[in-house]
């Protein structure tokens, strides 16, 4: 099939374990609350709908159109999933994105999906739909520019933590992979940016009542905003620091004491050992088990407040228990 | 198209097809985290890691070279590990000029990058195995006895249900567009990039609308049918002896392979 795979699916082998459990741990905790979200919020009705709006996406990522020399613009789909279904809803209609083309096509690894699936499902929601709730109310024009813009960024955003993944695991040199990254996908940002764009204003012209905002303005949206913007400013404000300058970038990682767990790309040891026992393969193994034991006990932990919250309704929510 | 167009499955009667699913993604995991476990340059455990794949691959029936036939897909990612050859301090092996670049690998590089790409080998033929020898449903099925919330399962079931169908929708679109943008032979095709956009976008936004007003008529279906909100299938997985052992034996070679790296 000839179908898009983006240049963001991280094939197994390239994240360091801990890196990996880490974002299995991030993407985990995210989804156990976007699952009792929506669970909250929809009915049963809802499960047809996200399912068959992930076959959309996936079968989506399909069309392309030509550029120049060869090459074609393709949709992700982050950005206009969330922009349309909402972010809880766009989170799990992504995560099944991702984890179908993981597991069937082989297109990204398993034990780093946690990675795939924070980059190019949960980045971009958030970006995506807290820019764009940031301009509720305004006029179509301005929202559809605001759009394009998310569309954009929730391409960077997915290549940037990309990229930061790869440094963390010692697989790549910061400053060459952030430089490559960022500059292919600032090209494939424009043609994700240009088709979201031409969708929404397809959408807005042909069913109006689809995007309507008063469903959701009852709701805060404050926190959506705050987060997208922040994401957002991240990538903007430590993308050419790290392209640029990558020392900075270091100097921050060592502060935060990040680099003891992390492997600079120049440093000839691999990465996740723990500071007090030596950097031998016990250690390594003993790092590994522990960051495992770290995410199940969160993920169980969030599990379990989350289903004290939801026992009030008629189903609990079925909480993650994942196998990294 | 079919309703299995994008399985990957080899449909076959070997000990490996008919193992139980659970034992099968468990182990396919168990193998991957073994790999990643691995420290560079553990030549003889990523050997014998191989041998496994080879010796399943036999077992399965699909032939001892099916996954490595395969097993190229994820290597264009290889280029993301490039840098380590040169970055890590060690001997110089090689060293060559690109422009004004002077490039030097080092010995300590090649270890690692080779190291690196070896592993996400080993990785990908397992995880190919995997969804030969064990049809799709079957795969999330498994998924969700191994903990994974209902809800997810229950989107990748959909996911994979309506895939051909949307697919058919797209490349029926794809063929619209193409009859109707007809070019010259040795000249370029119309409209600017911006227009082309454009009209990828509408593309886009027309097929949300058709999936949206789908699933619609999806759930009435579903409904009149007896739906309350999870999927239920008429093939309960049930452990036998067999599976047990077999899982048992795997992981116990996976420690083993985790010994045999580290002396």
């Amino acid at each position: 099939m000839h179908y898009a795979p983006p240049q963001l699916h991280i094939p197994d082998g390239f994240l360091n374990l801990f890196v990996s459990l880490i974002c299995w741990a991030i993407t985990a905790l995210v989804l156990a609350v976007a699952i009792s979200r929506t669970n909250k919020s929809l009915g049963e009705r809802q499960i047809p709908l996200m399912g068959v709006m992930a076959a959309f996406i996936f079968s989506a990522q399909m069309i392309n159109f030509p550029v120049a020399g060869g090459t074609s613009g393709h949709l992700l789909g982050g950005a206009l999933a969330a922009i349309m279904l909402g972010p809880w809803a766009a989170m799990l209609v992504m995560t099944a994105v991702v984890a179908v083309q993981g597991l069937l096509f082989q297109d990204g690894g398993l034990l780093v999906m946690g990675a795939n699936i924070l980059n190019m499902g949960l980045l971009t929601a958030v970006i995506g739909y807290g820019l764009y709730r940031g301009v509720f109310g305004s006029s179509r024009p301005v929202k559809l520019v605001v759009a394009g813009i998310a569309a954009w960024l929730s391409v960077m955003a997915g290549a940037f933590a990309t990229s930061m993944e790869l440094w963390l695991s010692g697989t790549s040199n910061l400053q060459t992979v952030m430089f490559a990254m960022l500059g292919v996908h600032a090209v494939i940002g424009v043609g994700e940016a240009l088709i979201t764009v031409a969708a929404l204003a397809f959408i807005f012209r042909t069913r109006p009542d689809l995007v309507d905002e008063k469903s959701a303005a009852g709701q805060s949206g404050r926190g959506w905003v705050v987060a997208g913007v922040l994401i957002a400013l991240t990538v903007i404000l430590l993308s050419p620091l790290a392209s640029v300058n990558p020392d900075g970038l270091n100097r921050v990682a060592m502060d935060l004491g990040f680099i003891h767990v992390a492997q600079s790309g120049t440093g000839p040891f691999a990465g996740y050992t723990i500071p007090f026992l030596a950097n031998s393969s016990v250690a390594k193994i003993a790092a590994g088990v522990l960051g495992l034991l770290v995410v199940l006990g969160l993920v169980w932990i969030t599990g379990r407040s989350l289903q004290k919250k939801s026992e009030s309704q008629d189903r609990p929510s079925p909480m993650a228990n994942r196998q990294p | 198209m079919h309703s299995d167009a994008f399985d990957r499955y080899h449909h076959g009667h070997s000990p490996i097809h008919v193992l139980d699913p659970r034992i099968k993604v468990i182990v396919t995991i168990a193998f991957i985290l073994s790999n990643a476990l691995l420290p560079d340059g553990a030549w003889i455990a990523f050997g014998l890691a191989w041998l496994l794949i080879l010796v399943a691959n036999y077992v399965s029936g699909l032939g001892i070279s099916f996954t490595f036939k395969r097993s190229f897909i994820a290597l264009p990612f290889a280029l993301a590990a490039v840098t380590v050859l040169f970055t890590i301090p060690g001997e110089p092996v090689a060293s060559f000029n690109i422009l004004w670049w002077h490039l030097v690998i080092t010995d300590n590089g090649l270890l690692r990058f080779v190291s690196i790409v070896t592993r996400s080998w080993l990785s990908v033929q397992v995880a190919i195995l995997l969804v030969a020898v064990t049809e799709f449903p079957k795969i999330i099925h498994a998924l969700t006895h191994l903990r994974v919330p209902a809800v997810l399962t229950t989107i990748i079931s959909f996911l994979y249900r309506y895939l051909f169908v949307l697919t058919d929708e797209v490349m029926r679109m794809m063929r619209a567009r193409q009859a109707r943008s007809a070019a010259a032979v040795g000249l370029k095709p119309g409209g600017s990039v911006i227009w082309r956009a454009r009209i990828a976008g509408n593309m886009a936004g027309q097929l949300f609308l058709r999936s949206y007003e789908r699933s619609d008529r999806i759930y009435n279906a579903m409904l009149s049918r007896g739906y309350n909100g999870t999927l239920m299938t008429i093939h309960p997985h049930q452990f036998r002896r067999n599976d047990v052992l077999v899982g048992v034996f795997s992981i116990l070679v996976l420690i083993f392979i985790q010994i045999a790296g580290r002396i």
